[in-house]
């Protein structure tokens, strides 16, 4: 079928697609790859002008990274708050989603679209009462605070990647397995988790994205002790931390973990973005 | 096990947790909005009235902020919708290479906000040592300085390029999913690409299109570490957004009072969007 498609289709304009594809992808990428560069660059190559292409890589960004402001620490903070509020979310929303799914009554599409509109206020609209929450509850810069948070703000869209997820499950395997004489537990289990894997894989995987990555929460709630990557990146927006060479060391440290994971699972992630309404 | 019980047991925890999520803070921000509650003015106590809304609206900052939130919303859905559609047309067909593409023009979408608005920033729109000011100069055109000549549009540029990917991503999965035989009969029948562009391309795309605009709306009404990390809302107020402008408000002047009048307005704002969003998407995704 892709043989005889390509058979039928010109060499020239293969050549100029093929162009015209790796330029644009080129393009994009670039700001990384230049990033990726500078973090392996001395502070004053790091700046040459004109840019340098080609130098002898140091490793010394990365030893000072870490010296100067524990970048490990808040790499545990990220792996942690990250791994863990995506769980209490997959385990707030999977039963959720299950129910409407399966049980579907006559309030379902309310509660459905009543759950994505809490998503539409804006984290700030909800910045000063959870503050002050937070800190009467001495909860301030603590890995839990971020965790519930986080796992609250993904709730919504947790719930609603799963349930078309579920919802693509043929309710003739559940009704036979019941018939059956299958129990919930059974149901799930032999049913429901071999079947939904997918979807549950790519919500998960979105809400460590979206966890990792977020800003707002991270820079408002948490400091020195439970700050994440993103804190630590943002400390270096002041003036006086303005090493390239440094700054790009501790970007790319910042990012890998999760670009890397990125690629590898970005099938399961369009899946589940489009909330499995394109197809 | 109850057949009726247990879906509503089932639903419970998520339900009431969400719906904590949404009603503590929407009532304590309403109560705060009506109160004096300055942090470092604590004498100043006490009811009052509109006051807050009439400070927060009537400030001189407020009109930029809501404009820069339509503007920043508005081109950044364009130039994705845009862009992601060309792209995906373009990576449609197999080409040598087209994994490796694929896996490069994913990337920034899974870059951190302050990293991508931190290597802008320094790296790409330095005014001296950028690398776009190198390339203006390479041109013998004059580097511009982009964070503090075009503020707004320079964030425009850092969100959209983060997003691009996201658009590219979902419109290149719609694409997968065309019915290739009415591709072929369209060719038989002697449609040009043009043709089979307006034709069945681009109706192909509603749907997606749907739902990139829905989800980019709700990241985007929230845009902050971008302008946090960069232009901190400015100059003046070149870059501040409703967001921002409450944070500057509940952070640097240290007025909850007004910062919750702000978020009552961006709730509003949000829901007015959502409104229209959500019913759209929602009969959308019916069947």
């Amino acid at each position: 079928m892709t043989a005889r498609r390509r058979s039928s289709y010109p060499l020239g304009l293969l050549a100029l697609r093929t162009v015209a594809a790796w330029g644009v992808a080129l393009l994009l990428f670039f700001p990384l790859g230049w990033l990726l560069l500078t973090a392996f660059k001395t502070e004053l190559q790091a700046i040459a002008v004109p840019p340098l292409l080609f130098f002898t890589p140091t490793f010394e960004n990365f030893h000072e990274v870490q010296e100067r402001s524990d970048y490990l620490l808040y790499a545990k903070n990220s792996v942690i708050t990250s791994v863990l509020s995506t769980v209490v979310g997959l385990m707030l929303a999977a039963p959720a989603a299950y129910a409407m799914a399966f049980f579907k009554g006559k309030y379902t599409k309310d509660i459905l679209m009543w759950m994505l509109s809490t998503k539409m206020m804006p984290a700030v609209g909800a910045f000063v009462p959870i503050y002050v929450l937070a800190q009467k509850s001495h909860l301030l810069d603590t890995q839990l605070a971020l965790i519930i948070v986080f796992a609250l703000s993904n709730l919504p869209i947790m719930v609603w990647m799963l349930y078309s997820h579920f919802k693509d499950i043929p309710r003739e395997i559940l009704e036979a397995a019941r018939m059956d004489g299958a129990t919930l537990w059974q149901e799930v289990r032999l049913v429901l988790l071999p079947l939904g894997m997918g979807g549950l894989a790519s919500t998960g995987l979105l809400c460590l994205v979206l966890s990792w990555n977020e800003a707002f929460w991270s820079l408002n709630l948490s400091a020195a002790k439970a700050g994440t990557l993103a804190t630590l990146i943002a400390s270096y927006s002041s003036p006086e931390g303005l090493f390239w060479a440094k700054l790009s060391a501790a970007s790319l440290m910042a990012i890998a973990p999760i670009v890397v994971f990125g690629w590898f699972s970005q099938k399961q992630l369009v899946q589940g973005l489009t909330f499995g309404a394109v197809k | 096990m109850n057949r009726r019980l247990l879906p509503r047991l089932l639903l419970t925890p998520a339900m009431v947790t969400l719906f904590l999520w949404m009603i503590v803070p929407l009532v304590m921000t309403l109560y705060f909005s009506f109160i004096h509650y300055n942090l470092m003015q604590p004498d100043q106590t006490g009811f009052a009235g509109l006051e807050n809304f009439e400070y927060f609206v009537t400030d001189p900052s407020f009109g930029t902020a809501v404009l820069n939130t339509l503007l920043l919303l508005g081109s950044v859905i364009l130039i994705t919708v845009v862009f992601g559609v060309a792209i995906a047309l373009l990576i449609n067909e197999p080409f040598p290479g087209r994994g490796i593409v694929r896996v490069l023009l994913i990337s920034p979408f899974f870059v951190m906000p302050t990293v991508n608005a931190l290597m802008w920033k320094n790296m790409m729109m330095n005014p001296i040592y950028g690398v776009l000011a190198q390339v203006w100069m390479f041109f013998g055109a004059q580097p511009v300085d982009w964070l503090t000549d075009l503020p707004l549009f320079s964030v425009i540029v850092m969100v959209a390029w983060q997003w691009l990917p996201f658009a590219t991503l979902i419109f290149m999965t719609a694409l997968q999913s065309m019915n290739h035989e009415q591709l072929e009969a369209s060719r038989m029948d002697g449609a040009n690409y043009l043709q089979q562009l307006r034709y069945l391309y681009v109706p192909h795309l509603g749907r997606s299109v749907a739902v990139v605009v829905m989800i980019e709306l709700i990241f985007l009404l929230s845009i902050f570490a971008e302008i946090y990390t960069t232009t901190g809302g400015g100059p003046g107020d070149a870059s501040t957004n409703v967001t921002f402008l409450i944070f500057k408000q509940a952070l640097l002047n240290f007025d909850a009072g007004v910062a919750s009048a702000g978020a009552l307005f961006a709730v509003l704002l949000a829901n007015i969007a959502a409104v229209f969003l959500i019913r759209m998407v929602g009969k959308n995704l019916d069947k």
